[in-house]
């Protein structure tokens, strides 16, 4: 009970306190790119890790979340009545696209960029598990969604941006983002989602609920028979960590300035579950913690050896998932494992 | 305890947002440095080479960075710019426009270089000027691309639109071709491209006989080769990047299709690409550049030279490793003409800065920062090579937006 809030605390300290002091402006805007990947990570943590979904497209609800969240910023930037730059340069039209309008609104657009994933997963989760479509068959459709997804974007460049995608964003409600001290508070805000969305996961996981999602991993059918719908448990999960997907997009934005259709195919959806691999699925910080690890990984190494890193990166992929299946997290519990094995010896004792 | 972490959370994330504020966007360069920072202190100046060292991109870049590090050798062997040595940082962009923006950030604020060379697509290009103008540091783009855009940080020293894409038309107007059929990868610059070419053909009296995209990377091209068979028309014009070429060209010859026929005029195609899609294909085919290896001149002979006694003698030159071994030096010779490594002064010492290239004479405009180029069209030839075919006679001017041409009023 008060091991996680120490943990919580200890990163909630690492994150506002350490990290702001250790590092430069440059390497703490890459923390916050890397928080928002493992966002994500929690978020396929629950899906994957608890529920045995594999969802191998999380691209798409971060890709929903980022570029309802640019298409604001964009508006923003443009001023009142004036089109994105690149519609001037690319698009045939004069005015707005409908589709586009609501985003002007601010509250509609930061709704938007976590409704609108959660949406989209809920009716796609409809029809993916009340059609009972499982293991292999469900990987394989997020995966063929986020190509699609991504093909659309690219093929629409008049009002996405094709390839480019939107870039060039300069503002983030009202402040420049030039400014360093804008970009050290998006960092904090990115860094406090991230708490917010472990602290919420760690509800999750330790209701009821959780426990249930577990059992429908392990044992969908036998739940069915308990006379649960697996359907709807799964459901949750895979909603709340489109949610999570969506969020993180949307934090992408301002901290990199740029989505695109590159961020959200088929490639980067896989990284996404990569980090979580490697991190340990089925605990809560292991996802977040491989996440970051990977990506810190593939910044360290690629500014090293430029023109080797891939292979150092696919060695730091292969040597965890052979021999700590567990991922990152495991090492941590190699010492509560003894420690409980302790605890459980007097409580045997006592009937 | 859910309130207790929720209470915590909320209270450090409003805590984090009220000690910093920043500047509002409307109170413009509250908070801009004046121009980046270039460590000089040392006995050697840096700069980065950005290029994709890995992903799909990898192929064509590597040979752009190879290309670099010939011209940084030659200039540190004749004494260095300004008297110090170039130290060149190489950071791979990977074929993901994100990374580029993120290693150009850490080029310019860690590294502190005095210039970038590289990026090669445009969405990477689109990618990085945000970051290049925020720092106000400086990048050479060594490419040809799709034009519309004149970003006061970077240098074009590859072809814009008119150095391109208008003299290959205009080629293929003085041949009496009356039709086109456009084919091209979906991405930026081929549907930039195609609508251009479309308000060409509108102007000149030529039909444009259809417009077909394939995803970067396809290698499906039946249907798209049945339709250019169908559609009869006198020569198409190609802007497929990468692999989708070796494809393309398989099926468009298996088709009964010929350069003698039905021309194909390619913008992505150079001898680095010829050599992969194999000349069986490519035969008689024309291209649209600014240089080739077979360009005549001293610059070009020496720089051929240098290129294959450095990387081997099966190692062909092509026209972006030409640009961006010429925006090098042009830089070299602009910094010189400054006096200083200092952006701003660089920049404004640029305007007319000439050097002698391998593709001939180039002068830098300094009011677009793009540069004087001769346009040329070529024919590949059986041993891979592309032999010139038409020369625009002088180098063009670079009119990225194209203002002066009537025709192409309505496309910006």
């Amino acid at each position: 009970m008060r091991r996680p809030l120490i943990g919580f605390g200890l990163a909630a300290v690492a994150l506002f306190g350490v990290a702001p002091l250790v590092l430069g402006d440059f390497r703490l805007n890459l923390l916050a790119k890397y928080l928002c990947l493992a966002i994500v990570a929690v978020g396929i943590g629950l899906a994957w890790g608890r529920g045995g979904m594999l969802t191998l497209g999380q691209g798409v609800f971060f890709g929903l979340g980022g570029y309802a969240m640019a298409m604001h910023l964009k508006l923003a930037d443009a001023g009142p009545g004036e089109l994105p730059d690149f519609m001037q340069l690319y698009g045939q039209l004069d005015e707005l696209p409908w589709w586009w309008r609501p985003f002007a609104n601010p509250v509609f657009a930061m709704a938007a960029t976590v409704l609108l994933p959660m949406l989209v997963a809920l009716l796609l989760g409809l029809l993916i598990f009340r059609r009972r479509v499982r293991g292999a068959y469900f990987a394989i459709l997020s995966q063929a969604l986020c190509a699609a997804f991504a093909i659309f974007l690219i093929g629409q460049q008049g009002t996405t941006g094709g390839t480019n995608g939107l870039t060039d964003i300069r503002g983030f409600f009202g402040y420049d983002l030039n400014d360093p001290l804008n970009r050290r508070t998006v960092y904090f805000i990115i860094a406090a989602s991230l708490l917010a969305v472990l602290a919420l996961t760690w509800q999750l996981i330790r209701s009821r609920y959780g426990e249930l999602l577990v059992a429908v991993r392990d044992g969908e059918e036998r739940v069915r028979f308990l006379g649960y719908d697996p359907a709807n448990v799964k459901l949750v999960a895979y909603v709340a960590a489109a949610g999570m997907a969506g969020l993180a997009g949307a934090l992408f934005v301002p901290a990199v300035g740029i989505i695109s259709p590159a961020l959200i195919g088929v490639v980067p959806s896989i990284e996404f579950v990569i980090g979580v691999a490697v991190g340990g699925r089925a605990s809560l910080v292991g996802p977040a913690l491989g996440a970051v690890a990977v990506a810190w990984a593939k910044t360290a190494l690629s500014e090293r050896a430029p023109s080797a890193w891939t292979y150092f990166e696919g060695l730091l992929f292969i040597l965890p998932i052979v021999f700590l299946p567990g991922g990152l997290a495991s090492l941590a519990r190699l010492r509560p494992s003894w420690r409980r094995r302790q605890a459980r010896i007097p409580a045997e004792a006592t009937p | 305890m859910l309130k207790r972490t929720m209470a915590f959370v909320a209270v450090a994330a409003t805590f984090a947002t009220l000690t910093a504020c920043g500047a509002k966007t409307d109170e413009s360069g509250a908070a801009s440095p004046d121009g980046a920072v270039i460590d000089t202190s040392g006995p050697t100046v840096k700069v980065g080479l950005l290029n994709s060292l890995s992903g799909t991109m990898a192929i064509s870049e590597v040979t752009v960075r190879d290309s670099l590090q010939l011209a940084i050798e030659e200039i540190n062997a004749a004494g260095g710019v300004l008297g110090k040595q170039i130290e060149a940082i190489s950071e791979d962009g990977a074929s993901d426009w994100p990374t580029f923006a993120e290693k150009s950030g850490k080029l310019i604020s860690e590294d502190k270089v005095a210039a970038v060379f590289g990026c090669w697509t445009s969405a990477s290009r689109k990618a990085v000027k945000p970051v290049f103008e925020k720092n106000k540091a400086l990048l050479f783009y060594p490419v040809q691309y799709e034009g519309l855009e004149q970003s006061p940080y970077i240098f074009y020293t590859g072809a814009t639109t008119n150095q391109q894409i208008v003299p290959g038309l205009d080629y293929l107007k003085a041949q009496g071709k009356t039709s086109v059929y456009l084919v091209g990868s979906d991405y930026v610059f081929p549907r930039t491209a195609n609508k251009i070419i479309k308000a060409y053909a509108e102007a000149n009296g030529m039909k444009v006989l259809g417009e077909d995209y394939a995803p970067l990377g396809s290698t499906e091209f039946s249907t798209i080769v049945n339709k250019v068979k169908a559609s009869g028309a006198s020569a198409v014009f190609n802007t497929l990047n990468g692999d989708s070429n070796v494809a393309f060209f398989k099926e468009y010859k298996s088709a009964g299709l010929t350069a003698g026929a039905m021309p194909v005029v390619s913008v992505s195609i150079a001898e680095e690409e010829v050599k992969s899609i194999g000349t069986q294909y490519l035969a008689g085919q024309l291209t649209a550049w600014n240089y080739y290896q077979t360009t005549e001149g001293a610059a070009n002979e020496k720089f051929v030279k240098a290129y294959k006694a450095k990387y081997g003698a099966d190692k062909p030159t092509s026209d972006p490793m030409e640009a961006a071994y010429v925006s090098v030096h042009l830089w070299k010779a602009m910094v010189e003409k400054a006096g200083t490594f200092e952006v701003e002064k660089v920049k404004a010492a640029s305007d007319g800065i000439t050097f002698d290239a391998p593709e001939g004479l180039v002068t830098v405009d300094g009011a677009t920062q793009h540069i004087h180029k001769t346009a040329r069209i070529g024919r590949i030839g059986d041993d891979g090579l592309i032999t010139e075919v038409w020369n625009s006679g002088q180098p063009v001017k670079p009119d990225p937006y194209l203002k002066g041409y009537s025709w192409a009023t309505g496309l910006s």
